[in-house]
């Protein structure tokens, strides 16, 4: 196979990753007496020292409520939340902070679209259309809402590589489809779906599209005006910021349309007992006091990624794939599962007569932190024959020695099974 | 490999999972009943014929990790001619072998798959190694079970 290779600017030196490393405090640890090779990003990113310094300053001399208080600390508090809002903009390359709503992480995202825009705008006998790569939370969230408007969903298929069959794809596109929900990078193959094609197919058809980034997001940079996306979702957690902090990006004359998610504080205007008023984009769709510690290191992160360069770790990135592709794969008994052309960040394989979960338990014996198992993604195990794969994911802090790493222990494991 | 390591894939492990036994639908079988480990997709089914209160003929299909398969395989030689009430007790011993509540079961009527006491060390594979002893259960209980049974419930 081969990958798409990402060019740096010209001129501009390579990342120094032994440097980077250093910026991740948890990376200078031995598991089991041995050097740790974290190698489940896609899982959760590890966080850089300047994301951990952002909570703790943030909780040792900003932390108040946000859009209330009228005393100092309430001020410096929103005053951060708003400016890690307007941080995920220029991060997405959104045309407006008031398309940016926080929530929980990607599912919440798509859960949100599911039941404010989805319970609106599909009826029965309407079709969602996905594709067969899709993570659980790009799944289930639809289906729950075909279940209750009598809707159908419908599964635009891959290949034997794991691309989308964009033929079939744009044939599903029916008079009936109300919205195209698809990923910009699998989970499980780390495929990179021609999302600008598809895109364009929904929208020749008027269909809206919403995009699940979370696997994209820490490898590429994403443009959702380039793209014309209606809908971008993503989680903070894989992007180097902490759990419980996501984003949804959604079109404004969408968002505006959208009935409330949740109700609670924040996200009205006014309230009687007779008529509450909602409050304007982005709150109404924030209830509650929402992840502030969250947001404003999301923003650290964001920052952190742009000091790097989002081109230049997709460039590592891409570097350390096709390293690891070529290593991994001329193991003998090594079958990939995935072998799309243009692929970001994952590496999954099974390894004939080891079952990825025992090679799950050698490879931490050897420091080595992979992730085994369906991956959310129990219909792409059914695609490919196999209840489960093992998952090797790459971040910034990777490096070739890691994948050698990697390379020893599964030689270790075939050795224990041969 | 390290002697943790050495502890949970034994020899006698190793060899089962490669060459399960009892790994077949016997034709006598009256009760089954699917198990299932949401949480890495490993599937067994597990065959019964029973007989009264007695296991007559038992037999298990399906895929998972050298653990749960060492381990159906194993437990399909050792609860073989037992009555339900015996299976039941084995099991409640099994577990807490793998579980590390009993040190001590070595000794008790659990014979060769003592030698799965090295899955207390590796909390993340103690349902590899009870898969097999869930379904066998829920197959006892029940002629036909419509449900898998799942490690999560």
């Amino acid at each position: 196979m081969s990958i798409a290779v990402h060019q740096t600017n010209s001129g501009s030196a390579a990342l120094d990753i032994e440097r980077i490393k250093h910026d991740f405090p948890i990376l200078d640890q031995t598991i089991h007496g041995k050097r740790l090779v974290y190698l489940d990003s896609a899982a959760t990113s590890q966080k850089p020292r300047a994301v951990i310094d952002a909570i703790v300053r943030y909780y040792e001399h900003d932390n108040a409520n946000i859009h209330r208080g009228v005393h100092t600390l309430s001020m410096r508090a929103t005053e951060a939340h708003d400016t890690a809002r307007q941080t995920v903009r220029r991060f997405l390359n959104a045309a407006d902070t008031r398309e940016i709503i926080f929530v929980r992480g990607a599912t919440e995202a798509i859960n949100l679209v599911a039941q404010s825009y989805g319970r609106t705008h599909v009826g029965s006998g309407d079709e969602i259309l996905i594709t067969a790569m899709e993570h659980h939370s790009n799944i289930v969230p639809w289906q729950i809402l075909c279940e209750e408007k009598g809707a159908h969903l419908r599964v635009a298929p891959i290949d034997d590589r794991g691309e989308l069959e964009l033929d079939k794809f744009a044939e599903l596109i029916g008079p009936r489809t109300k919205l195209v929900a698809v990923t910009q990078v699998s989970n499980a193959l780390g495929t990179v779906t021609p999302l600008r094609e598809m895109i364009e197919l929904a929208h020749r058809k008027g269909v809206p599209v919403l995009v699940d980034g979370a696997q994209a997001v820490p490898h590429l940079a994403v443009d959702v005006q380039a793209l014309d996306c209606d809908f971008y979702v993503f989680s903070g957690h894989k992007v180097y910021a902490p759990t419980g902090i996501g984003v949804l990006y959604g079109k404004r004359s969408l968002l505006e349309a959208m009935p409330p998610y949740q109700g609670g504080g924040d996200m009205i205007s006014s309230v009687t007992f007779e008529k509450t008023t909602y409050n304007d984009l982005p709150y109404k769709f924030e209830a509650g006091t929402p992840d502030i510690a969250g947001a404003i290191a999301l923003g650290a992160a964001i920052q952190y990624i742009g000091r790097l360069g989002i081109d230049k770790i997709a460039a590592h990135e891409h570097d350390l794939l096709a390293y690891a592709t070529a290593k991994v794969g001329a193991l003998p008994g090594v079958r990939l599962i995935g072998t799309a052309r243009e692929r970001a960040g994952v590496l999954s394989f099974v390894m004939e007569g080891v079952h990825p979960h025992d090679l799950g338990t050698i490879l931490d014996r050897e420091g080595i932190a992979i992730r085994t198992g369906h991956h959310c993604a129990q219909p792409v195990m059914e695609r490919f024959g196999i209840p489960a794969t093992a998952r090797a994911s790459f971040a910034v802090y990777n490096t070739r020695q890691d994948v050698d790493a990697l390379v020893e222990g599964m030689r270790k494991a075939h050795e224990v099974f041969a | 490999m390290t002697s943790e390591l050495g502890e949970l894939y034994q020899e006698v492990i190793l060899e089962h999972s490669k060459a399960p036994r009892n790994f077949r639908r016997p034709a006598s079988a009256n009760h089954e009943a699917e198990g299932y480990n949401p949480l890495c997709g490993d599937r067994c089914t597990v065959y019964i014929d029973m007989d009264g209160e007695k296991i007559n003929e038992i037999g298990f299909q399906g895929a998972g990790c050298a653990i749960s398969r060492a381990s159906a395989s194993m437990m399909t030689q050792m609860v073989k001619g037992k009555t339900k009430a015996e299976a039941a007790k084995l099991f409640e011993q099994f577990h807490n072998l793998v579980t590390g509540k009993d040190e001590t079961a070595q000794a008790g009527d659990l014979g060769k798959m003592a030698v799965f006491g090295g899955v207390s060390k590796f909390p993340a594979r103690v349902k590899c190694a009870t898969l097999a002893w869930h379904t066998l259960q829920s197959a006892l209980e029940d002629e036909k079970k419509q449900e898998p049974v799942s490690t999560e419930q």
